[in-house]
């Protein structure tokens, strides 16, 4: 079966194609909508069109698995320029099956600058196909092709380069680097860890390689709809693609970054040589390398697993950019691996990478090796399953596994202790092949749903499991130890999608420099980045080569922290290729506009409040006394300083009494962060954005206003628009007027 | 087809050349059909204290291994050559060329380079230019540094 629809191929102007693709695979549509000078000055493109796109498609009552959810990918004016390094990405967006609200990822490859050249600022994917079906976006041609494919593999290694030879228009590696496939695995539709797999053909490896849009379930609500696979080819890229308005001023802005790279890279983070894994021997360095479910910050066996172990496999000398021009080059691989285990066994495959995260999720679970990593890393992308929440979660069921909350019997079969790689194989293998277990189906949905599976067969204390478990909002944390760090408890907690680190990564800014002392810095910190870092999802860029690569002043700028010459190389790129004429203070307000909009959605949805932003307490302090015990100095010292006990009163207590002090104080200190940063955010105490700070930022959407209005009104009702910490002689809170957002303009 | 073992690169006189910018232009006119020379030359003729430098690529070739598109490649002759329709503009090997070899106009998005064509010798009315014959081996680059390129 098979649904074809020409369109007339048209030039992409100063970074925008000018039009979005929508699809209905209920209803067998497609159609172009056109983007509007007014979506481009409210929502400025890339995740903010797909935010625009979905508003107007879903209802408050829409579930992940709805009809009506909608799978996004769109792109942004910035997206495909190839002057700049890290300029290729795509932004995805979809309500989550772990959250149930708008989960958003940034993912790079080609597929976002080709749909761009192939004619549409996004995609837009509405309703579910009958069977399994591919989509073919032929920019080539000109024509959108959704047809059945029922006997294609379902795995991202062999499927992505079956399509990518099967689309190429001739048998060359050129043809076959003009094309891209988004696929995911046999192991996103039997999991709530779904994710997409976005390729970029290489000629040298002569593969097709990948990158993944990792959180949420995105993979999971691709085969819910069941796409097999989504096809984009484009005639030809250039230069100047983009059109941009202004190609020399592009050109020299670029040209400056790269020598910076050249220069400086191999002394700062080393990403051309070891990509994200650099990170590992510093992570472990201040004990925040996520070990052992997050009980501990480092391990002796950690050296095993530091960048120089993986560097002695990567393929070296090869230009690594995932999308053309960048040469950050942060993706690494390891060719001619031989699999271990598992349906591919001993056959030598491509793997793409391991990243910083796909290790720290290793750590997490005591696994050591290089190679097992190596093999979790490939097994998870061609299962098409995020390695963060899948690390996470089973790292959490190995901590209930040592304290015999799981069991054997209870994990049907599978022996779950901490450093078992072969049983988290084993565990990925069954998932993929639909073990319908009652560990297997629960597990596979995640650390929220294995809690209140456990909770419900009374299986062990209900505090531990839920302090124990790092998810939030329903979502698993990403690997970083933020026990010591408040600021980066905000950044993980007082986020959108839930903690991924997406938004803000301020642990060393806060434990390292010490630069945010007070809860006031901390909120301006945690204002100003996550809008800063939002700004990259709205253009189609990745936020690498903003501080992960650094001018060699950089330390003496005033504000070393935002690398300020960056941010204005950020300007005058936007400048350069839309012809608009912005400061750096209209990029935040560009972000600050989306930002807003999608927590306002997320309250329309039914969440989106103070007490969705919980975050458990292992992220912010010892649960158990062992945790206390390994960092026994620490928190003593803590209970002197910060909590004016005596050496005396220290030396009695036992160390629950000590945990439950510690607990206490610092539930309160980040329900004190919690209100600074909803003031200054522009939100009520409860969360929820205001009509006046929507106002400010030139929304006029009746439906909107009034929904949030009726939401405050509710929560007024409710006795919820209150300040949640506690405060003492000579504390305040933000404000003590009641209803202070009624003062703004 | 035998790769090349040796390649022709330019060799310059200084005591000979009275800075007239004759080869810059020989050079504009090849690569953008234009005598101004100077920025849309890839020869590059500077004055000295004592007298005239010339500066240009050496057909090293350590841009071939960081193009992400192929559009560098190592021609029969030796000659490393830039393929403007393959080239997509990112500008990497201008960037990273350890000598600054790697031209870029505003005129083009496309960089481009010296090809040892000999425009820039015929042009040159003292004899301050010569193409010599030297072993790839001998001046070919790989690596950037020890870790990756």
């Amino acid at each position: 079966m098979k649904t074809t629809y020409s369109y007339k191929k048209g030039e992409v102007i100063k970074g925008f194609a000018n039009r979005t693709l929508y699809i209905n695979l209920t209803k067998g549509v497609i159609k172009e909508k056109p983007v509007t000078e007014d979506m481009k000055k409210k929502f400025t493109g890339g995740r903010g069109f797909g935010l625009k796109l979905l508003w107007d498609s879903i209802k408050p009552t829409t579930q992940w698995d709805s009809d009506e959810n909608e799978l996004l990918i769109t792109t942004g004016p910035l997206c495909g320029t190839t002057q700049y390094a890290g300029s290729g990405k795509s932004l995805c967006l979809s309500i989550s099956p772990s959250t149930n609200i708008i989960c958003d990822c940034n993912v790079g490859g080609f597929f976002g600058p080709y749909l761009k050249f192939a004619g549409f600022d996004a995609l837009e994917i509405q309703g579910k196909a009958k069977e399994d079906v591919i989509i073919i976006i032929d920019g080539e041609q000109g024509t959108i092709t959704v047809e059945t494919a029922p006997l294609e593999e379902i795995n991202t290694h062999l499927l992505s380069d079956q399509l990518t030879h099967m689309y190429a228009t001739e048998d060359t590696d050129k043809c076959r680097q003009n094309v891209s496939v988004i696929s995911s695995g046999l192991a996103a539709e039997h999991s709530y860890w779904g994710c997409l797999n976005f390729s970029f053909y290489d000629i040298r490896r002569k593969v097709p390689r990948i990158k993944q849009a990792g959180r949420g379930g995105l993979g999971t609500v691709f085969r819910d709809k069941k796409l097999k696979a989504i096809i984009v080819k484009v005639e030809k890229v250039g230069g100047l693609s983009n059109h941009p308005a202004d190609p020399a001023k592009v050109a020299v802005v670029g040209t400056k970054l790269h020598k910076e790279i050249r220069d400086l890279d191999r002394y700062q983070c080393n990403m051309r040589a070891v990509g994200t894994g650099h990170l590992v021997e510093i992570m472990d360095a201040y004990d925040l390398l996520p070990t052992e479910n997050y009980r501990f910050g480092n391990f002796p066996k950690a050296s095993k697993i530091y960048s120089p172990k993986f560097y002695e496999h990567f393929t070296k000398v090869i230009p690594d950019g995932c999308w053309h021009g960048c040469t950050l080059a942060c993706s690494k691989t390891v060719d001619g691996y031989t699999v271990m285990t598992g349906p591919y066994k001993g056959e030598k495959v491509t793997v793409d990478g391991p990243e910083y995260e796909t290790i720290g999720a290793c750590s997490n679970m005591s696994i050591w090796d290089p190679l097992w990593i190596l093999e979790f890393n490939f097994y998870c992308d061609t299962y098409g399953i995020d390695t963060i929440s899948v690390g996470t979660s089973l790292a959490f069921y190995m901590e209930m596994y040592e304290y015999g909350i799981l069991n054997k019997e209870r994990c049907d079969g599978l022996e779950l202790w901490f450093g078992n790689a072969d049983a988290v194989l084993k565990f990925l293998h069954r998932m993929a092949k639909g073990d319908k277990g009652e560990f297997l189906t629960v597990a596979s949905k995640g650390v929220r749903r294995v809690k209140d599976w456990i909770i419900k067969n009374s299986w062990g204390d209900k505090q531990l499991v839920e302090d124990a478990g790092m998810e939030s909002k329903g979502l698993e944390f990403s690997e970083y130890v933020t026990k010591e760090s408040l600021a980066m408890q905000g950044g993980y907690g007082l986020t959108l999608k839930g903690p991924q680190h997406d938004e803000a990564w301020l642990i060393f800014m806060d434990m390292v420099n010490n630069a945010i002392p007070t809860f006031e810095m901390k909120a301006e910190a945690l204002h100003y980045f996550p809008m800063w870092r939002t700004w990259f999802g709205l253009n189609g860029l990745c936020k690498l080569p903003w501080n992960d690569i650094e001018p060699a002043n950089n330390a003496e700028t005033p504000e070393p922290n935002k690398v300020p010459e960056h941010v204005q190389n950020y300007v005058d790129l936007q400048n350069a290729v839309t012809g608009w004429n912005v400061s750096k203070e209209d990029l935040i307000l560009q972000s600050e506009r989306c930002y807003n909009w999608q927590r306002a959605m997320n309250v329309r949805l039914g969440r989106g409040r103070r007490k969705d932003d919980w975050i458990p307490f292992r992220a912010m302090g010892p649960v158990t006394e062992m945790e206390y015990m390994s960092r026994k100095e620490r928190y003593d010292k803590q209970l002197l300083e910060k909590l004016g006990l005596s050496q005396n009163d220290v030396d009695k207590m036992t160390v629950k009494e000590k945990i439950k002090i510690l607990y206490d104080y610092r539930r309160d200190q980040y329900e004190k962060l919690t209100d600074a940063v909803y003031y200054r955010r522009g939100w009520t105490p409860n969360g929820i954005p205001t009509p006046q700070k929507m106002g400010q930022l030139g929304f006029t959407d009746t439906k909107m206003l009034k929904m949030l209005q009726d939401t405050i009104d509710d929560d007024e009702k409710k006795g919820l628009n209150v300040w949640g910490g506690i405060y003492k002689k000579g504390e305040h809170p933000p404000s003590t007027e009641k209803w202070y957002w009624e003062k703004w303009k | 087809m035998e790769k090349p073992t040796t390649v022709k690169i330019l060799k310059f006189h200084p005591e000979k050349c009275t800075g007239c910018f004759e080869c810059e232009k020989a050079c504009s006119m090849v690569h953008f059909k234009t005598k101004e020379g100077g920025d849309k030359s890839a020869i590059h003729i500077t004055k000295t204290n004592s007298g005239y430098s010339m500066h240009v690529c050496d057909q090293r070739g350590l841009c071939l291994d960081l193009c992400p598109v192929g559009a560098l490649a190592r021609r029969k002759n030796g000659v490393v050559w830039l393929d403007k329709d393959t080239c997509i503009g990112c500008q990497a090997c201008v960037a990273f060329c350890p000598i600054g070899a790697m031209r870029k106009s505003d005129a083009r998005i496309e960089p481009f380079k010296c090809i040892s064509c000999g425009a820039c010798v015929r042009a040159c009315p003292t004899h301050a230019l010569e193409l010599v014959d030297v072993p790839i081996a001998k001046i070919k680059q790989v690596v950037y540094h020890k870790q990756g390129a």
